[in-house]
């Protein structure tokens, strides 16, 4: 024992070990009321983990080779069947890593609807917001080009509408389809680079900002359901916010029994339905990519829907898809821009008035539309509806300064509630 | 080009919404890959009819043990080329030539159960519902899968049989010719119901197939719930005792 304090004391005169420690676990004061929807921070922080850990071992089998083999099957189609059959566990590490895609944005989808009901992206947390939705943005690329690698007809012909997205662009747009694809169409080429940026840099852009989202995050100090600041209420000798507890071990412990429940919910997807009913795994998926047989139905998966409802919305205009394209990139770039949007005085929806809860709701219940209307085909009457709910969709942020301003809010309490 | 693809993927999407709600319904099957027995009938008739053209080519002669078959079993019983019993289920037709005669390889069938919505359902009223159609290079067609390329392969089993269309006015009030019955004319070596029982063992093969590893995902997956139930109950237990002073 001496001699480990010894050790500790070595250690701490060159490195501060003991002192991050204290300022990012043990002496870091969180609100003592957190409830079910604070636990998503530290899931995503988990199923991160997850995906590195099982990415390293499917990068260790998985082959980024678009050419044929002697069955004439694409080699990277192949090697994923004999991760799923020939690699010991290895149908475990790929349903791990299949299943941990669509829970990472279930999971980082529900962190940012705690932010949206607590006002958790008002001042002075508006960084934090920021960089949350740049690990977004990461979260939606990596996810993307992970989705080509196993080089089925979804994979395929998913990259080829994304990128073609970007071909739509004005007179610029095919140079830079190009330039993405390193090819004319989605190819080897294509696969290989996706594969670099799947496994390296976009994990690294990811790594880098979700340090900083917690380095911001416990510079200010986390929010709570009140929305009330507890910094302002502090012990006058200890200095020590009145309702704050340390993190560890209050929160490490209420954490691991929600990491225990996330991952009965995963385990029972996973073990028992792996495909989702189509929504996790594409049947289509199990075709190997043919460039030259275009699927009846293209939809991306679930976590992308709502966002392809929006460009589907948007007529072509001038016999070009471009309008739809900005309508999606502005659908996801107005995130950003939430904390300057809401002119609320309070953060939490428990003292907001009725003008914001109708707003969320409409917006909640539109975003859930869009999301269900992109796993289908479009028909006029649901492109209709696609377009209703992408008025609905982005009134909910353009108006949100007045009627923000106009709300009737409630009196924030001084001390925060139970 | 670049533009072709796209107009074509915008053309599709429209035509997708007609194409998914169209099609004759299926025959609803349940696999069972529990059913060993049934597992080695199947795995015996891909090998005897299909495994001609089709490969499985993600798949080792020796991993149908999991159906209860020894090495020996498999070697004298389903293997005829003298493979290796850890080489895959290759087809005895070569791809050029296949592609030379039917235009098109026929494709690998490993997955194939999971390659359909519905697959096994799919699978079993596709194999139960080819007929006669002169009009094909092939001689024959298919109700779930129209203008297939490939022609009946357990037709012996089978026989031969001729597709009645009858006329009916759809909600527009256009003509349409709608399947009514099939009529045998020349009889198979099996009745409809040992042909069904067939295509039941056979789809159950391919479903077993499509994910070897789909039994021990399942024991697998009580394990590791029964022990997350635990650690739920033990994390309880442990933060309400570290949160027992916190008001």
């Amino acid at each position: 024992m001496e001699m480990l304090k010894q050790l500790l004391g070595w250690v701490d005169d060159r490195f501060p070990l003991t002192a991050t420690w204290k300022q990012h676990l043990s002496e870091y004061y969180a609100p003592k009321n957190f409830n079910f929807w604070y636990f998503f921070g530290s899931l995503a922080l988990l199923v991160l983990v997850l995906q590195l850990v099982t990415g390293i071992f499917l990068t260790i089998h998985y082959k980024p080779d678009a050419s044929l083999n002697a069955a004439g099957v694409p080699v990277a189609f192949a090697s994923v069947e004999y991760i799923m059959r020939d690699v010991d566990w290895g149908w475990l590490i790929r349903y791990l890593h299949a299943t941990g895609a669509s829970m990472f944005f279930v999971v980082v989808y529900l962190h940012m609807f705690r932010g949206m009901i607590y006002g958790s992206y008002q001042k002075p947390r508006e960084l934090i917001w920021i960089f949350g939705c740049f690990i977004y943005v990461a979260l939606m690329a990596e996810a993307f080009m992970g989705y080509l690698l196993p080089w089925g007809q979804m994979s395929f012909w998913g990259a080829q509408v994304i990128v073609n997205l970007f071909s739509a662009i004005p007179f610029v747009g095919e140079e830079i389809g190009i330039w993405i694809r390193g090819d004319y169409v989605i190819s080897d080429a294509t696969l290989n680079r996706f594969f670099a940026f799947h496994v390296a840099a976009v994990p690294l852009v990811l790594l880098g900002l979700v340090v900083m989202h917690l380095v911001a995050l416990h510079e200010v100090g986390s929010n709570n359901p009140d929305g009330i600041e507890i910094k302002k209420k502090k012990d006058p000798e200890t200095h020590i916010p009145l309702d704050g507890i340390p993190f560890h071990p209050y929160y490490t412990v209420k954490d691991i029994l929600g990491v225990a429940v996330f991952l009965i919910v995963f385990s029972v997807i996973m073990f028992f339905t792996p495909e989702m009913g189509g929504y996790f795994l594409e049947a289509n998926n199990f075709v190997p990519a043919d460039p030259f047989k275009t699927p009846t139905h293209i939809a991306p998966l679930w976590y992308f829907t709502a966002f392809y409802s929006i460009l589907r919305a948007v007529p072509p205009m001038f016999d070009s898809q471009f309008p739809g394209v900005i309508a999606m990139g502005m659908a996801i770039v107005v995130l950003f821009l939430l904390p300057w949007l809401d002119k609320s005085p309070v953060k939490s929806i428990r003292y907001r008035g009725p003008m914001y809860k109708w707003a969320l709701t409409l917006f909640i219940v539109s975003f859930f539309i869009l999301s269900y209307l992109g796993t289908l085909s479009t028909t006029s009457g649901r492109t209709l509806v696609a377009q209703i709910c992408s008025v609905i969709y982005f009134a909910f942020f353009i108006l949100m300064p007045w009627y923000t301003r106009m709300d009737k809010t409630k009196p924030e309490p001084e001390r925060v509630t139970a | 080009m670049i533009k072709k693809i796209i107009f074509a993927v915008l053309l599709c999407l429209p035509a997708a919404a007609f194409a998914s709600s169209e099609g004759p319904k299926l025959d609803e099957f349940k696999p069972n890959v529990e059913d060993k027995l049934s597992l080695q009938r199947g795995a015996r008739v891909f090998v005897n009819y299909c495994m001609n053209c089709h490969s499985a080519s993600y798949m080792r002669y020796s991993r149908l043990q999991d159906l209860g078959l020894t090495e020996k079993q498999i070697v004298d019983n389903l293997m005829v080329t003298g493979e290796k019993p850890v080489e895959t289920m290759t087809a005895a037709l070569r791809r050029e030539d296949a592609e030379a005669w039917f235009g098109v390889a026929p494709p690998d069938l490993t997955v194939i159960a999971r390659a359909k919505e519905q697959g096994p359902s799919w699978l079993y009223t596709y194999l139960r519902t080819f007929y006669r159609d002169p009009s094909r290079p092939t001689g024959w067609n298919n109700l779930v899968f129209s203008n297939v390329g490939m022609p009946h392969a357990l037709w012996e089993l089978q026989g031969e049989r001729v597709a009645h269309y009858r006329t009916e006015k759809d909600h527009d009030g256009k003509e349409a010719h709608v399947f009514d019955k099939f009529e045998t004319t020349r009889p198979g070596k099996m009745t409809a119901a040992e042909y069904d029982a067939t295509v039941k063992d056979l789809v159950n093969y391919l479903v077993y197939m499509g994910e070897p590893a789909q039994t021990k995902r399942k024991i697998t997956g009580i394990f590791v719930i029964f022990f997350l139930l635990g650690l739920t109950v033990l994390a309880y237990y442990l933060k309400k005792e570290f949160w027992k002073d916190i008001h």
